[in-house]
This record gives structure tokens, C-alpha cells and sequence, in this order.
């Protein structure tokens, strides 16, 4: 177990290092969902209702933008090969690289979500169901998203076809976010919203891990 | 069924079943048009425009069968390895997103006279427009990659992570719809299809199912072919080396 402890620590000091990257992504967030108000104009009105969709559709941007580089250094600098040798199960490995890049992105994202929620004038009911819906909603990007990492990350060209493989599977993620948060925001029962999304993430940990795994052992063939 | 997975075996029985194929289809689909066009009464509400489902209910089927086989042939490549299951996969999907793409246009045209839009975000259209993503994104994967060996495992993978999903999205798109826009859709069902109109239905689902083997078994002998000549061709270059 402390191998996993190890890996994920050493992820973040990675990130810590190489400095900026969850930087980049929570300034990304926090531009793109800047830009709403001068595409839709800037009333009140508008934006409130929008809000929930708005802050879950960049948050799922910002975390598939950050996709590519979740092997993508192992796999060059050849430390991907060396994992699958090692004693830990590779689907721990993935757990584990995973928990990092959740920590790095998701995160922040999560942190950074509040602010924007009030730049789009959301009501304060909503407040809390955004922040939860995030924590639970935004690991089951990373796992899935690890999927569509480890299956490109042999690819010279991986970055644009993680999208086109990852959007589709997020789409769940979306409906039970979104709906959860609108459900608050209209006084409506958002439990069965947070119940789902919950499902989502316990059954996304094991399987995503495990999918990843095979999709690795079969990049580094 | 080992014995079957022969690409040698194949290219011989397939020989055998694809002109019958091909007879079938052009009768199911000749026979199923006409019952569907000239014999089925036209809908007491929808006129005339009802006939577009003798296309459109087989596609959308054929769209979601399609893609449980390729999922089926994506697990038997990977735990048995069965080089036929690999290229059977990877031959569906240009065909199941064919389909589903059909299923699209002709939902869209269907959706002009009967809603006065050519498209809404109903549920099923929805969960079409998924799927047909899902069908793109394994077809780009599978390209992708140099060695077409390794771009038929990496889709396969893709597929099941697909399949697993299907279902998800397609609970999560209806729960979706229910809430944002309740009951603005003329849904079709109320009672059971008379038999004048399940006839032709049935046959032309029929039709498709057989024009689909058909197709599979052509794409499938071409990427043998092409395979064995790639074969052929890279053992010519290194006996002249």
C-alpha cells in the first residue's frame, strides 16, 4: 500500500515542481467561464440560469485539457515501463495516478467553482449542491478520462482523439451535475441527482482503473 | 467454434453464404418496400408520413444491434485472440454508424411534418447523436495507430468501455429529457402496431439484418485480402534485402 502513497506523492511533487499546470487549468476555468457573459450579455437573469451548465461544461473542458500529460511523461521518459514491472498491481498504479491528477485539477476546479458561481449571479441554494456535485462528479472525470489517456498515450497525435473518445462517456456526468444543481436552485428534491452521480463514482473505481490498466499494458506492447 | 475462427475456413464458407446473402436481402427489402409503401394503410393521424418508420425503426435497431456485436467480437478478440473476431469488429463499425446516421436523417425528416422542427432534443434522437459519436471515436481510434493489430485492440477496449456506457447514457438522457421538457414530444407507441404495419416492419428489420451479413461478410473477405497481400508484399521486400 505504500507504494500507492509513494506514486501519488511523487505525482504531486511532479506537479508541484513542474509548477503552473493546475495553475493553467484553474485560469482556464476561471477565462472561458468569463466569456459567457459577453457571448450571452451580461443580465442577471440569463446568467442564473445558465450558471449550473456553464461552470459544469468548462469544468469538464479544463479536466479533459489536462488528460494528455496523465501518462504522457511516464510513457516517454520510459518510468511507464518500470510501473508495469513493479510489485503494485498496475490498476493500483492507475488508481493512484488518477487520486494525483484529481488532486492537481479536479481540485481546484472544485475550489475555484464558488467564485465563479457568484460572478454568475447564482442563487446561494445552489451553492453547496455545486461544491458537492463537484467533489463527487469530478473524480469520475479523471477515471474515465484515464481511459481515454492510456489508450492514446502511444500516439503522437493523442490530444484531439481523447476528446472525441472522452466527451461522449462524460455526458452522465454532466446530466446528474447539472440537474442536481437546477434542482436546488428551484427548491426540488437534488438528493436522487447526488445519489446517482454517487453510484457513478463507485462503480467508476474499480472498472475505470481496470480498463486503463489494459489499455497501458497494451501501449507499452 | 475455434475451428470457425479460421480465416481459411472463412474465406471458403463465406464464399458459400454471401450471393444468398445478397439474394435474401434484395428479396426481404423488395417484398418488405412494397408491403410498406403501397399495401400498409397510411397512419390516422400521421397520413402518409408514417411510412418513413419502415426505414427508420430498422435502422435505429440495426444502429444499437450493430454496435452489441461489435462489442461481442471486440471481448472475443481480446480473451481469445481470435484474429477473425478482431476484423469482424472493426468491419461493423463503418456500417453500424451508417445506420445510425440514417436513423438520424430519417428521425430528422420524420420530425419535420410531425413536430414542425427537424430536430428537438427528444431523448432518443439524443442518445442516437451519442451513439453515433461513440461509433466515430472507435473508428478514429482504430486508425489511429501505425500497426493495424494494436489499433484493432486498443478500439476493442474502447468498445466495451462503450457498451457499458450505452446503457447509462441512454437512462441518464431519458432522465434528462423528463425533466427539462416534459411531454412536448408526440411519442408514437399508444396501442400495439396493427399487424398490416408489424408485417412490413418485421420484414424490413429483417432485410436490414440480412444487407448488414452481407456487407460484414464483404468488408470482413476485403481485410483479409488486404492483409494477406500486405503480408505478401512486406516478405517480397525483405527477400530483396
Amino acid at each position: 500500500m505504500s507504494a500507492f502513497w509513494c506514486l501519488v506523492r511523487r505525482d504531486l511533487r511532479l506537479a508541484y515542481r513542474r509548477g503552473g499546470d493546475s495553475v493553467n487549468v484553474v485560469i482556464f476555468f476561471l477565462l472561458t467561464v468569463t466569456l459567457f457573459p459577453f457571448g450571452v450579455g451580461p443580465e442577471t437573469a440569463i446568467l442564473m440560469r445558465i450558471a449550473p451548465g456553464v461552470i459544469w461544461v468548462v469544468a469538464l473542458l479544463a479536466a479533459m485539457l489536462s488528460l494528455d500529460r496523465l501518462f504522457r511523461g511516464d510513457f516517454d521518459d520510459g518510468s511507464l515501463d518500470l510501473m508495469i514491472l513493479g510489485p503494485l498491481p498496475l490498476e493500483m498504479t492507475v488508481l493512484a495516478k488518477c487520486l494525483a491528477h484529481w488532486l492537481t485539477t479536479g481540485l481546484p476546479l472544485v475550489i475555484a467553482s464558488p467564485l465563479l458561481a457568484v460572478l454568475l449571479a447564482m442563487d446561494g441554494e445552489g451553492f453547496t449542491t455545486l461544491i458537492g456535485t463537484m467533489l463527487l462528479g469530478t473524480p469520475v472525470l479523471s477515471l474515465i478520462g484515464a481511459i481515454g489517456a492510456a489508450l492514446t498515450v502511444s500516439l503522437r497525435s493523442g490530444g484531439v482523439l481523447i476528446s472525441l473518445l472522452v466527451l461522449p462517456l462524460y455526458i452522465p456526468v454532466l446530466i446528474f451535475g447539472v440537474g442536481a444543481v437546477d434542482a436546488a436552485v428551484y427548491g426540488l428534491a437534488a438528493r436522487p441527482h447526488i445519489l446517482v452521480l454517487g453510484a457513478m463514482l463507485i462503480v467508476a473505481l474499480p472498472l475505470c482503473p481496470w480498463a486503463s490498466a489494459a489499455a497501458l499494458r497494451l501501449s507499452v506492447e | 467454434m475455434h475451428r470457425f475462427a479460421s480465416p481459411t475456413f472463412f474465406m471458403r464458407y463465406s464464399a458459400a453464404i454471401l450471393p444468398w446473402a445478397v439474394r435474401l436481402t434484395a428479396a426481404l427489402i423488395a417484398i418488405g418496400l412494397y408491403l410498406a409503401l403501397f399495401v400498409a394503410p397510411p397512419d390516422y393521424q400521421q397520413g402518409e408520413s408514417v411510412r418513413i418508420m419502415f426505414v427508420h425503426v430498422p435502422s435505429a435497431w440495426m444502429a444499437l444491434f450493430v454496435y452489441t456485436g461489435m462489442a461481442v467480437a471486440s471481448a472475443m478478440a481480446l480473451i481469445w485472440k481470435h484474429p477473425l473476431s478482431d476484423i469482424a469488429a472493426r468491419a461493423s463499425a463503418p456500417i453500424g454508424a451508417c445506420f445510425t446516421f440514417m436513423a438520424l436523417v430519417t428521425g430528422s425528416l420524420w420530425g419535420k411534418p410531425m413536430w414542425g422542427t427537424w430536430w428537438v432534443w427528444d431523448a432518443r434522437l439524443t442518445s442516437m447523436l451519442v451513439l453515433l459519436f461513440l461509433y466515430l471515436g472507435y473508428m478514429a481510434l482504430a486508425d489511429a495507430f501505425d500497426d493495424p493489430a494494436r489499433g484493432a485492440k486498443a478500439a476493442a477496449i474502447l468498445a466495451l468501455v462503450g457498451f457499458v456506457n450505452v446503457p447509462i447514457i441512454k437512462f441518464s438522457v431519458d432522465w434528462w429529457n423528463t425533466l427539462h421538457q416534459p411531454a412536448s414530444v408526440v411519442k408514437l407507441g399508444g396501442p400495439a402496431i396493427h399487424l398490416s404495419m408489424l408485417a412490413p416492419l418485421l420484414i424490413m428489420v429483417a432485410g436490414f439484418t440480412s444487407f448488414y451479413v452481407a456487407v460484414l461478410i464483404m468488408r470482413m473477405r476485403t481485410e483479409i485480402v488486404v492483409a494477406k497481400l500486405r503480408s505478401l508484399q512486406m516478405a517480397r521486400v525483405e527477400r530483396r534485402s
